[in-house]
């Protein structure tokens, strides 16, 4: 697994739960309290372990924790670039979500080695999409679900979405876009957000 | 407005030249940052996002090279000339601030209807990017500058992470080499771990002898011969010291070229003065380095704590580098103990 994944598992277990609760969920997962490196590549067990401490020690279902990653990796001020970089995507939700093909080639064009579960969009007509996630480790279309809702909040749109289970190595979410533009979206300017 | 390929340059047998004719509103979708300027060199039309560079000012009316500076090709100094470099790439700049950089191509319209100047931010991107509040809508799908925008940040942020990663290795690093006791370059013993001997001899209570051993000519060695050969040699006289000490017996790089050896339980002057000497022959002995020969010699100064009613390591040190001195001041390749009338001896072969 590379170290970007269990970084970000990391980062949101500190920032939304405290040091303490960290240190805490570490221990049990058999980790130091320094905890993971981005920049180095991980065998699948410790991500695992420490998601499983996780949802031990906060009392949460893992989907529900995988979730809330995938908000947070969205919303969180200590986040602001990879909303960013998914902003690139393109001016409005649905721009982004046809973006979310190219996400793969995006990623590996900048970390070559990031292995991102692969991402395949269909749509049903106006408004109705799919999203296959595809990866060894299941969980990554949970991660989907709070990305999807954080970036159609991020856009100004109104999405209904639903994770529909996993087959073989593949999750499927559906996507119902209620509204393209509900409400004011948050600024996105290509030179930078900060002026 | 016409669009013209180049005409064929023999007129029999080339292709027939194809014109194409475009809608403004289409070329401003195809090329935003184009100008239409006419044979007179004045802006007639400017693309959509060009315009946004220059909001409070209408370019379209204006001579091109009143707005913006060429710099290449340098040239040229009147539209006739930037018409003739039609197919050549031109490097403009804004002449009013901000001076931003443009990169493009110009292109003669159908029937002398004046020039076609494509632009783009080229390289430049990021910086003008910054500069200018564009959107991705401001570019083509054909124009790679938002994905230029996309990867200059993704780089930017692995970069920051990478960064961390190196100043957290650098501290490891740092608290690895504080808590560490040996010297890298030559395996001995450092200076932290002798003061860890000698804090035990001394509350246990054990006798034990002390010899400072100070390199002669290790620094013309470095000098003439390079830092490389100086490590060589630094090895050598590791390796000489380990030979001609016990088990038992501690052997320090104190600093560059400084030695200390502390002998467990060893204070018999005859036989200290022995390996004293043994040492001295054994450094003298050319030391081979790359085909050359590397020469040192040493000085020491040893101390005995059996001298000492109440053995303290720094007195015993401080007592040994005196003994130290006074040898290298009797010549090189001396020894001599501390506290002892007896003049520093030289070893005879």
């Amino acid at each position: 697994m590379h170290g970007m994944i269990n970084r970000a598992l990391q980062c949101f277990l500190q920032d939304t739960y405290g040091e303490d609760r960290w240190h805490a969920i570490a221990a049990a997962a058999g980790l130091g309290p320094d905890g993971f490196e981005a920049m180095l590549t991980y065998p699948h067990g410790p991500a695992d372990a420490v998601l499983r401490a996780a949802a031990s020690d906060l009392s949460r279902p893992r989907e529900v924790i995988l979730d809330d990653i995938g908000t947070y990796l969205v919303s969180h001020p200590h986040m602001a670039v990879i909303r960013r970089l998914l902003r690139f995507g393109g001016p409005s939700f649905p721009d982004f979500l046809y973006s979310l093909d190219h996400l793969h080639e995006r990623t590996r064009l900048a970390l070559p080695d990031l292995r991102l579960p692969l991402l395949d969009l269909r749509q049903h007509d106006g408004t109705a999409f799919t999203l296959s996630v595809t990866h060894r480790v299941a969980g990554f279309g949970h991660v989907a679900v709070g990305i999807l809702r954080a970036m159609a909040d991020d856009y100004g749109a109104l999405v209904l979405l639903d994770h529909r289970g996993r087959r073989g190595e593949v999750e499927t979410v559906s996507i119902d876009l209620a509204a393209a533009a509900f409400a004011e979206p948050r600024t996105f300017r290509l030179g930078g957000d900060a002026r | 407005m016409n669009v013209q390929t180049p005409p064929a340059a023999d007129g029999g047998s080339a292709p027939p030249v194809c014109a194409v004719v475009l809608a403004t509103d289409a070329l401003d979708r195809l090329m935003p940052m184009a100008l239409i300027v006419s044979s007179t060199g004045h802006i007639r039309h400017v693309g959509p996002t060009l315009a946004r560079l220059r909001p409070a000012r209408a370019l379209a009316g204006t001579r091109l090279l009143e707005v913006f500076e060429l710099r290449r090709p340098h040239d040229v100094t009147c539209f006739a000339d930037l018409v003739a470099t039609a197919g050549a790439v031109l490097h403009l700049r804004f002449r009013d601030a901000p001076a931003t950089a443009l990169t493009g191509q110009c292109v003669p319209l159908a029937g002398g209807a004046g020039v076609l100047v494509n632009l783009s931010f080229g390289i430049g991107a990021v910086e003008a990017l910054g500069v200018y509040d564009l959107t991705g809508a401001d570019f083509p799908p054909t124009d790679l500058t938002v994905e230029l925008l996309y990867l200059a940040e993704a780089n930017a942020a692995i970069r920051a992470e990478s960064l961390r990663l190196t100043r957290r290795l650098q501290g490891a690093r740092h608290r690895a080499e504080e808590l560490s006791q040996t010297d890298a370059l030559t395996g001995l013993a450092n200076r932290r771990a002798m003061e860890m001997v000698l804090d035990r001899y001394r509350a246990a209570r054990e006798r034990f002898g002390l010899m400072q051993l100070d390199l002669d000519f290790f620094k013309q060695v470095n000098d003439e011969q390079g830092h490389a050969a100086g490590d060589e040699v630094l090895r050598a006289v590791a390796a000489i010291l380990r030979e001609e000490t016990r088990e038992q017996d501690t052997v320090v790089r104190a600093g560059g070229d400084e030695f200390v050896l502390v002998f467990h339980r060893l204070t018999d002057a005859a036989r200290l003065a022995g390996i004293a000497r043994r040492l001295l022959l054994r450094l003298e002995q050319p030391i081979p380095y790359g085909g050359a020969a590397c020469r040192i010699s040493g000085s020491i100064g040893i101390v005995v704590s059996t001298d000492y009613a109440a053995p303290d390591p720094e007195r015993m040190l401080q007592d040994a580098d005196a003994a130290l001195y006074a040898s290298k001041k009797a010549g090189r390749a001396r020894y001599c103990f501390a506290g002892r009338d007896a003049a520093p001896a030289r070893p005879e072969p």
